[in-house]
C-alpha cells in the first residue's frame, strides 16, 4: 500500500482517460485494468477495498461506471470521486457526440459490423476476467466461494434483483459466516 | 410514437430509468424509453444501442446522450446524461462515504467481503448470460470461443495490460472480421 500524495492527482485522472477510450464493451469490463494500476501497479487500494468499491457501486441503482467515482472516493476522498469520473466521462461523452451523426448513417457499412463481431467475443472475456481479478483474493475461504457460486446461479436462474443479494452478501459476512 | 416536449423532461425521464436499475440499466431504459414513453421504437432502440457499443466508453451512458442529442442537440445531451449520472451518483457516494466511516469495524469488514465474493458472482453472470449472444455473432463460434478464453487467461490470470489485448487480440479479431463478412 502506498499513500495518495498531491503528485499523484494527474497519474489519477489519465489512467480514468485512458479506461473511458478503452472501455469499449461497457464500463465493467476495464475493471480487470484498473485493479492492475490501482492496486497491483501503485499499491492505492488493496484487494478488499477494491472489491468493497465494486460492490458498493453494484448495490446502489443507476449505471455501472458509477464504481469508477467510488474508486475514486476510497483513493483520495471526495475530489477524487470526481476526477476518476470526469477522467472516465470526458473522452468518451465528446466522441459519442461528435460520432453520433456519423455512426446513424454509417451503422451497416461493413466496418462498423465488423467491428462489432470481432469486440463482442474480447468483451465476454473481460467480464470473466473481472469476475476472476475480484474472486481470486478469496482464495482458501470456502464459504466465499459459496457466495460466489450461489450468486452465479440465482442471477442466471431468477429474476431477483442484485441488490438483494448483496444485502444477503453482506448479512453474511456481517455474521462472520464468509 | 412520441417525443420528450423539453430537456427538463428528458432529464426527469433519465433520472426515474437510472434510479429503477439496480446492476444495469439497460432493461430498464428499454421499458422505459421504448414500451412506456414510446420515444423510440424498438428498432431504433437497439440500433442506438449498437452504434453506442461501437464507440469507447460506457454503453447507456453514450446511448443517453445519443438520444438527448437527437431531440434537443448538445442541450439535450447535456440534460440526459445529468438524469442518468446525478442522483445515482449521490447515492454511491452517501454509500461511500458512509461506508469509509465504518470501515474498520470487524463487522464491517465481514460485510464488506461477503458483498465482494456477490460482486464477483454477479460479474460471472453477465459473462455467461452474455456468451450465448455469441452463437448469432457472424463470425465462426469456435474462433469466438478461443477469443473468449485466450481474452480470460491473459487479463483474468496473466493480468496482460488490457490496452495491448485490445489493440492486439481485439485488432486481429476485427480483421479477421473484415475478410470473413467479404468471403460471404
Amino acid at each position: 500500500m502506498n499513500p495518495f500524495t498531491p503528485d499523484d492527482w494527474w497519474p489519477l485522472f489519465l489512467h480514468f482517460l485512458a479506461m473511458s477510450m478503452l472501455a469499449v464493451g461497457g464500463a465493467l469490463a476495464t475493471t480487470p485494468e484498473i485493479h492492475r494500476y490501482l492496486v497491483d501497479q501503485r499499491g492505492w487500494l488493496d484487494d478488499a477495498q477494491f472489491s468493497a468499491s465494486i460492490a458498493l457501486a453494484q448495490a446502489a441503482p443507476g449505471p455501472n461506471l458509477l464504481f469508477v467515482p467510488v474508486l475514486g472516493h476510497a483513493i483520495a476522498g471526495m475530489p477524487g470521486a470526481f476526477v476518476a469520473l470526469a477522467g472516465m466521462l470526458i473522452p468518451s461523452t465528446t466522441l459519442a457526440l461528435t460520432a453520433a451523426r456519423w455512426g446513424r448513417t454509417r451503422r451497416e457499412t461493413r466496418g462498423v459490423r465488423a467491428f462489432v463481431a470481432g469486440m463482442a467475443p474480447v468483451t465476454i472475456g473481460l467480464l470473466f476476467a473481472a469476475g476472476t481479478v475480484l474472486a481470486v483474493p478469496l482464495a482458501g475461504q470456502t464459504m466465499a466461494w459459496v457466495l460466489v457460486a450461489a450468486t452465479v446461479g440465482l442471477s442466471i436462474k431468477t429474476k431477483i434483483a442484485p441488490v438483494w443479494m448483496i444485502a444477503l452478501g453482506a448479512v453474511a459476512g456481517a455474521m462472520g459466516w464468509v | 410514437m412520441s417525443s420528450p416536449g423539453s430537456p427538463v423532461e428528458l432529464f426527469i425521464a433519465f433520472t426515474s430509468l437510472a434510479l429503477q436499475g439496480f446492476g444495469g440499466v439497460l432493461p430498464v431504459a428499454q421499458r422505459e424509453l421504448v414500451d412506456k414513453r414510446a420515444w423510440l421504437t424498438r428498432e431504433e432502440f437497439a440500433e442506438t444501442l449498437s452504434v453506442g457499443q461501437v464507440l469507447p466508453g460506457p454503453n447507456v451512458v453514450n446511448m443517453a446522450l445519443m438520444i438527448g442529442d437527437r431531440y434537443f442537440g448538445w442541450r439535450g445531451a447535456l440534460a440526459a446524461l445529468a438524469g442518468i449520472l446525478l442522483a445515482p451518483l449521490a447515492i454511491v457516494l452517501v454509500l461511500a462515504t458512509v461506508y469509509a466511516r465504518i470501515a474498520a469495524h470487524p463487522m464491517a469488514l465481514g460485510a464488506i467481503r461477503g458483498m465482494g465474493a456477490v460482486a464477483a458472482g454477479l460479474i460471472f453472470a453477465m459473462a455467461i448470460k452474455l456468451a450465448p449472444t455469441l452463437k448469432k455473432n457472424p463470425l465462426p463460434l469456435a474462433s469466438c470461443a478461443a477469443a473468449v478464453l485466450a481474452t480470460w487467461v491473459l487479463v483474468g490470470a496473466l493480468r496482460m495490460p488490457m490496452a495491448w489485448l485490445v489493440l492486439g487480440l481485439g485488432g486481429a479479431m476485427v480483421v479477421f472480421a473484415l475478410f470473413w463478412l467479404d468471403r460471404r
